[in-house]
């Protein structure tokens, strides 16, 4: 059949530095250039560029622009192009149309309208070069107050403590599993997580043997509805446990790594038969109410003796607020939300870019909730899903968040440029795929650095808006929302977010 | 459901004096030379208010609880109407053994003076109260009297003791409350205050109190939000529109309902950095690591300096950077904290021992003892 659906991306080889190397052809997977040995010269087919930018940053020759194609159709407010083509795409193929990464919807992104304070007069600010500015944050549940006993200036601690996580800066590796990226990519967030102080989370695709020793200690894992890649080893070498239940980019349904992604490895360390497509689905069946939820929590408090936090993760949805402290209550150490805008390597569009709430609203609901029924100290929240900047991550913590999860952000720190692709297995960046060919672009040793740079900067980052404001702790900031006014935001908006707005 | 309102609270930012004097040996002694030492911190202050503690004044009703009531509103009428509906609900939850109108001078000298009347009371338990104790029945309704009753305030709720404050610089208020010639305290406090954003109030003067804890406070706290919203958690509605207000909650949650030791709570208030932690030994680092983690909404970050206040002892604080030093100093059983040390030498010119503790190191004085600990 014809397809009717245009280009979206047109490439343009400047043929006078075009040096014939074939690089290009060697970077593209989608197989876009290919070498005309007659003219010797490359062609470029434009049908099939994804826009991934990888050809134009490896030419050596600075020979190739990429650019998205301006829209070719009769302007439509309704109908906008990326309406038009989708629907094409439907009446040429009659399936669902498959997406990467998170919503690129214009949503409104409150990050962009709340502003930070800063100290004038009253107060000092502090300079985070000159004093100590603290970042260390714990995760988990902790008791309503301390039983002590000093006796002659010796004391002792009477309570007994929930085990907590203690990170060294609020940013953590949001749940990406091997599988859906590569081994290379894992391990470079793993690497870069011990280093950094803080942890990467294992997602659905278990953690592989040779990893858990070196890395366990930065180790989030998570058991999912598929429960793939389980084992008790691999609950006990983790530093805490993670229950998924649902994920920011595709609320209320459930995960698909086809076949062709399973690799021996991948198989090994996810416990699958090679080549079989690992199905997620969409409930964890075992879980159709939030007491089988409680069971499974004792259950891998019982696994891990006690010795762990356990996690629950979950979209932000309409009700969740109220969900959420249900999960509390049932035993959870830490909540995980997951925003509208959050990644993940493969989602019906529909879904991605329609359910769900924005992160901004859900931290503040979920933060006010808590603490009006006086459990927030009873858990940690981990905020995910649309964190861009060193500034969203302050902001979320002044909603009441307890640190933040980084998915895309760590993916862009390694290369990837948000073409969307990570469906198809053909990334040519490295990052989300299992080809071997592919995979191998991606060195360890400098993806690892390039992602606790990132750390690295966005922490200092923090620690100068954290010192602007005359504090020193982070833990001062968590919930204080005295510090934040909104900008061009509605009443109910204001209310929600539980800010003043700016000049108020 | 109705719509959440925005938590729509405004923190005042205040620069202040505040002093401190005790007799160890219980003596007691009038208010003079403590209105003369923060009066010679006048230029600390702006007049917007300025206020007292005294521990030790009511010897003939030491069993009874002194609350101290401010009743506001724009004509005598209002303040009496408000006085009418506290007084039904006193009557209701307290045995008044005694109340009068608070003595003071020409009402001419001070701003706008709301009714200040004194109330000696006893609890008055019922229904399912009795499982209370008597602070936590206390404690309950003075909440509920502040949050409830329009136009009145609690401002002082312990036994043997009382704030007085107000609208003024502080000695003009402790002129008006006579505090010169009709107490005598083992232990003052007072507060001379720079509010830079708010419209004078008589209950936004400082001490801020509960039961017989009192906190005069220089500083601000930029954890403002924070500790709130902790203190809220157990029970204590931040009304009084100040950041101090959550100083003596906390002090309250942590001292008298959680029981821990002062020097454990100024390790609360304003913990070591974690640098510092790190190096400890290994019993000391896991105490403050637990510390942190566990009552970390309560660090109060920010700059301040502040006097606590409480029966039989007065404990001076700093931020755990200091960046808004105290200075203490003896002298035989006299113990004296204070912004400046030329407000101490005003009243005592020979000192025994002068000196500025460290940030986050409390300086405790006792009666008949001085602590310091956990070093």
């Amino acid at each position: 059949m014809k397809s009717f659906v245009f280009p979206e991306f047109q490439i343009i080889r400047d043929e006078e530095k075009c040096g014939q190397c074939r690089g290009c052809e060697r970077q593209c997977a989608f197989g876009t250039h290919t070498y005309d040995p007659v003219q010797d010269r490359l062609i470029s087919d434009d049908y099939k560029c994804v826009g991934c930018q990888r050809c134009v940053i490896f030419c050596p020759k600075n020979a190739i622009v990429v650019r998205p194609t301006p829209s070719f159709y009769r302007p439509n407010a309704s109908w906008s192009r990326e309406k038009l083509e989708d629907l094409k795409k439907q009446a040429e193929t009659g399936g669902v149309i498959l997406t990467g990464c998170g919503s690129d919807k214009p949503f409104r992104i409150y990050w962009d309208h709340i502003v930070l304070n800063a100290s004038q007069v009253t107060n000092p600010s502090i300079d985070p070069l000159r004093e100590p500015m603290e970042l260390r944050t714990f995760l988990g549940a902790k008791p309503d107050m301390m039983d002590i006993s000093a006796k002659d200036g010796d004391v002792e601690i009477k309570t007994k403590l929930s085990p907590n996580l203690m990170v060294q800066t609020p940013i953590l590796f949001s749940a990406m599993s091997y599988g859906a990226i590569s081994y290379n990519a894992f391990r470079s967030l793993a690497t870069a997580a011990c280093k950094s102080g803080t942890y990467f989370n294992t997602g659905e695709g278990g953690l592989p043997r040779e990893m858990r020793e070196e890395f366990g200690r930065c180790a989030i894992v998570q058991v999912a509805s598929g429960r793939f890649g389980i084992d008790a080893e691999y609950l006990n070498c983790a530093q805490a446990v993670e229950i998924k239940v649902g994920q920011g980019a595709k609320p209320g349904i459930g995960g698909h790594l086809p076949g062709e992604k399973v690799s021996a490895a991948v198989a090994e360390t996810r416990m699958i038969p090679m080549g079989t497509d690992a199905i997620s689905p969409a409930p964890h069946h075992d879980i159709y109410s939030i007491e089988d939820l409680s069971m499974l929590i004792f259950a891998l408090k019982e696994a891990t003796n006690y010795e762990k936090p356990i996690s629950v993760k979950i979209a932000a949805v309409h009700n969740f607020a109220a969900i959420a402290s249900g999960i509390v209550r049932a035993g959870a150490d830490i909540i995980a939300i997951d925003g509208l805008r959050g990644g993940t390597g493969a989602a019906p569009k529909a879904i991605r870019d329609n359910v769900g709430i924005p992160i901004e609203l859900a931290i503040s609901s979920l933060d006010r909730r808590l603490r009006r029924e006086g459990i927030r100290n009873r858990c940690s929240i981990v905020a995910a899903g649309g964190i861009r900047c060193s500034s969203d991550v302050i902001k979320a913590i002044a909603l009441g968040a307890d640190a933040v999860y980084i998915g895309s952000a760590a993916l862009i720190a390694m290369g990837c440029t948000l073409c969307q692709k990570c469906y198809t297995g053909k990334c040519n960046w490295g990052i989300c795929t299992q080809d071997p060919r592919l995979s191998g672009r991606l060195n360890v040793d400098i993806a690892s650095q390039r992602l606790s740079n990132l750390i690295t900067a966005w922490s200092h980052e923090i620690s100068e808006m954290l010192g602007g404001m005359g504090i020193n702790a982070l833990e001062s900031l968590r919930g204080n929302r005295d510090h934040l006014r909104g900008v061009g935001l509605y009443e109910w908006e204001l209310d929600v977010l539980g800010i003043k707005g700016a000049g108020e | 459901m109705p719509r959440i309102r925005r938590e729509l609270y405004s923190k005042e930012i205040c620069a202040c004096s505040i002093f401190g004097a005790m007799n160890r040996d219980s003596e007691r002694f009038t208010g003079a030379g403590v209105m003369k030492a923060i009066a010679n911190m006048h230029v600390r202050g702006n007049g917007l208010g300025g206020g007292f503690a005294a521990y030790g004044i009511y010897p003939q009703y030491k069993d009874y609880y002194a609350f101290h009531l401010m009743f506001t509103g724009k004509s005598p009428q209002a303040k009496l109407s408000a006085k009418k509906e506290l007084d039904a609900f006193l009557c209701q939850k307290f045995d008044v053994v005694y109340d009068e109108e608070i003595p003071h001078g020409d009402e001419a000298t001070v701003s706008d003076p709301p009714l200040v009347w004194r109330y000696f009371v006893l609890p008055k338990k019922q229904g399912e109260d009795p499982s209370l104790s008597d602070e936590d029945y206390i404690v309950e309704n003075i909440m509920l009297v502040n949050t409830r009753i329009e136009n009145a305030h609690v401002f002082s709720s312990g036994k043997n003791m009382g704030c007085f404050k107000g609208v003024g610089y502080p000695e003009d208020i402790g002129e008006y409350f006579m505090l010169d010639k009709l107490y005598s305290a083992y232990a003052w406090t007072a507060h001379g205050r720079f509010p830079t954003n708010t419209q004078a109030w008589w209950g936004g003067a400082h001490p801020f109190s509960l039961l017989d804890t009192t906190i005069v406070h220089n500083g601000e706290i930029s954890s403002y939000g924070t500790n709130r919203w902790y203190l809220e958690m157990y029970g204590y509605a931040c009304t009084l529109q100040t950041d101090t207000e959550v100083i003596a909650y906390a002090a309250d949650l942590l001292m008298r309902r959680q029981k821990l030791p002062i020097e454990i709570v100024a390790k609360i208030l304003a913990p070591p950095i974690w640098d510092a932690i790190d190096q400890m030994n290994e019993k000391e680092k896991k105490l403050l690591t637990t510390l942190r983690m566990v009552y970390a909404p309560l660090l109060m970050n920010g700059p301040f300096a502040l006097i606590i206040g409480q029966t039989g002892r007065m404990i001076g604080l700093t931020d755990r950077i200091r960046l808004r030093p105290i200075t203490a100093a003896t002298r035989g059983e006299m113990f004296y904290l204070s912004s400046e040390e030329a407000s101490i030498r005003l009243i005592s010119p020979q000192l025994d021992r002068v000196w500025t503790p460290n940030g986050g190191e409390p300086v405790i004085g006792e009666l008949n003892s001085m602590r310091k600990v956990l070093q």
